[in-house]
């Protein structure tokens, strides 16, 4: 394992003292118990926006901390949910007294984590509402499994709902636009190598050198099937079927195509993955109004991607647009 | 005899912490087979923690253990297993009150309230190859202990073996919660590391309860 860090166990809390360090006139990083929230929060009269998850997903969370976005973040050890003894105190940081809305992607550890953390804020006084992540379509059968996971629409529902609370809609109503959100996004990704959580030191799983693994999470664990490695549009079309299968736009709809990296693949192979997904998307009809692309939604240093498609209406379409600054996303300010 | 006490309750959470130390690596393994490889580090953090905790604020009574242990593990453990334990202990508090000392009747009923707020928690039934499938077979062995009469060490004795057999049946299993249930039959042939690592918890109260009946000092190293 060749890693650039000093102790495994320091990982998480070396690296987060240098983004506060790096972007201190956004965010403030508090240790014991760890938490980031954004510079002069709680904005008076605001909705706050609080998401968390275990570490290794960089940027996400605490890269969206900032104006337009997220309020508080709480990141976990490497891979594991963070603990209801952080998220409280963020919940209570975010807290303006116009309650807050919990960002949560759809894995047991972090579902409990922070339903156990909503309770007590709860008792605390403060109006605690969840958003549930559950974008993945790699699950087949959610009646049988835990559910599908949460994984590259969790950023954009970070953005568009936290656009809502920046322009000042009340909680019932971020929320409503933070489910909405969810409900119209659908994902799958694909892993072309696997990635080692640093106290681990071995990878999460094997994968051969000409194989690729279909349906992967976002925690280096293995997906829905292995196959032989394939070219880019071979990749492109095994992720989009699923995901147009499952969302059944029809055709004029307009959409959102968010191609995220996983850490290990560069830039320019995620825009070859961009440039074919546009093609099957345009060629089923649908208007590619808005993009993303680059690495968000990571898995430490794992190679491969995964396409979200959103399909949007007018008012995503405005809240994806509206002013946003924050270390990891920026735009109209 | 008499019941078990409050150096029985602060011997279980001693030895239940230089057993996950122990069998930390091998927890580690069976996360990584079928999960994401966090568990034997997350359970090896928490009940370091308690050691510390136990330190600094002693208990008083065996309820008062309990909640320490279900704070400490709630706030210091992450993933799925600090939530599902640290309720699992807050229940148990909850079900022995300010009893002094336990006798057999309370403590399965304090293991078959720890089992219910398991289930609350993780919404897992039996069968679904969680830590679910360790800690019913072991509920049900110390109600029956407690029935026919039995000591509080023997009913502990009971349900930790039941536990034991319990989590070697999750081989088998398909996962249908916690992470393991996204590789549908591909974690057939695996243990669930929660149902493996409770085996471990409850064979550390039996064992400190033979040591209390047999009057080893408490808190002795398994």
């Amino acid at each position: 394992m060749k890693k650039l860090i000093n102790d495994p166990r320091a990982v998480v809390d070396e690296s987060v003292d240098g983004f506060g360090r790096a972007h201190a006139d956004l965010v403030t990083v508090h240790i014991d118990p760890l938490f980031i929230t954004r510079k002069q929060a709680p904005k008076p009269g605001k909705v706050g926006l609080v998401s968390g998850g275990g570490s290794g997903h960089e940027p996400l969370h605490a890269g969206y901390v900032g104006f337009g976005m997220l309020d508080a973040a709480v990141p976990g050890a490497v891979f594991t949910s963070p603990t209801p003894d952080q998220i409280i105190p963020a919940t209570v940081a975010a807290n303006s007294g116009a309650g807050v809305v919990h960002i949560v992607k759809n894995y047991t550890g972090d579902v409990l984590n922070f339903e156990t953390a909503a309770e007590m804020a709860q008792a605390e006084g403060v109006d605690v509402r969840t958003v549930l992540v559950n974008d993945d379509v790699a699950v087949e059968d959610s009646l049988y499994t835990a559910g599908r996971r949460g994984v590259g629409g969790t950023v954009l529902v970070e953005k568009i709902a936290g656009a809502a609370a920046e322009r000042g809609d009340d909680l019932d109503a971020v929320t409503a636009i933070g489910r909405r959100v969810n409900e119209n996004v659908r994902t799958m990704g694909v892993a072309l190598s696997a990635c080692t959580v640093p106290h681990a030191g071995v990878p999460s799983f094997e994968l051969g050198d000409d194989e690729i693994e279909i349906g992967i999470g976002i925690h280096g664990e293995p997906g829905r099937h292995r196959i032989p490695m394939e070219n880019a549009d071979g990749i492109t079309d095994r992720l989009l079927a699923p995901i147009l299968a499952d969302l059944s736009p029809a055709p004029g709809d307009k959409v959102l195509l968010f191609v995220n990296g996983m850490g290990g693949t560069p830039a320019s192979e995620l825009y070859i993955v961009y440039r074919h997904a546009v093609g099957v998307l345009e060629a089923a009809g649908l208007v590619v109004e808005r993009s993303l692309v680059g690495n968000y939604i990571t898995a430490l240093e794992m190679q491969g991607a995964s396409i979200s498609v959103l399909r949007l209406d007018d008012e995503m379409t405005a809240l994806w647009d509206a002013p946003v600054h924050t270390p990891a996303l920026r735009w109209g300010v | 005899m008499a019941g078990l006490g409050t150096d029985w309750a602060v011997a279980w959470l001693r030895r239940s912490a230089a057993v996950v130390a122990e069998h930390r690596v091998e927890l580690i393994e069976l996360d990584r087979a079928i999960g994401d490889g966090d568990h034997g580090e997350n359970m090896d953090r928490g009940y370091t923690a308690i050691l510390a905790r136990l330190d600094e604020t002693p208990p008083a009574t065996p309820g008062a253990a309990f909640k320490l242990a279900a704070m400490t593990l709630m706030s210091k453990v992450g993933g799925a297993a600090g939530p599902l334990y640290g309720t699992a202990f807050l229940r148990a508090a909850t079900a022995v009150g300010e009893a002094g000392t336990l006798d057999s009747g309370l403590v399965a009923a304090a293991l078959a309230a720890a089992r219910d707020g398991v289930v609350a928690r993780g919404k897992a039934e039996s069968g679904d190859k969680t830590m679910v499938d360790a800690w019913t077979p072991a509920v049900d062995a110390a109600a029956a202990a407690a029935a026919s009469g039995a000591e509080p060490s023997a009913v502990l004795g009971a349900a930790a073996d039941a536990a034991e057999a319990g989590a070697v049946a999750t081989d088998p299993l398909i996962a249908r919660k916690g992470r393991a249930s996204y590789l549908a039959e591909r974690a057939i042939g695996h243990r669930d590391p929660g149902a493996a690592s409770s085996a471990l918890i409850l064979r550390a109260a039996a064992d400190a309860a033979s040591d209390a009946a047999s009057g080893a000092p408490s808190g002795a190293a398994a």
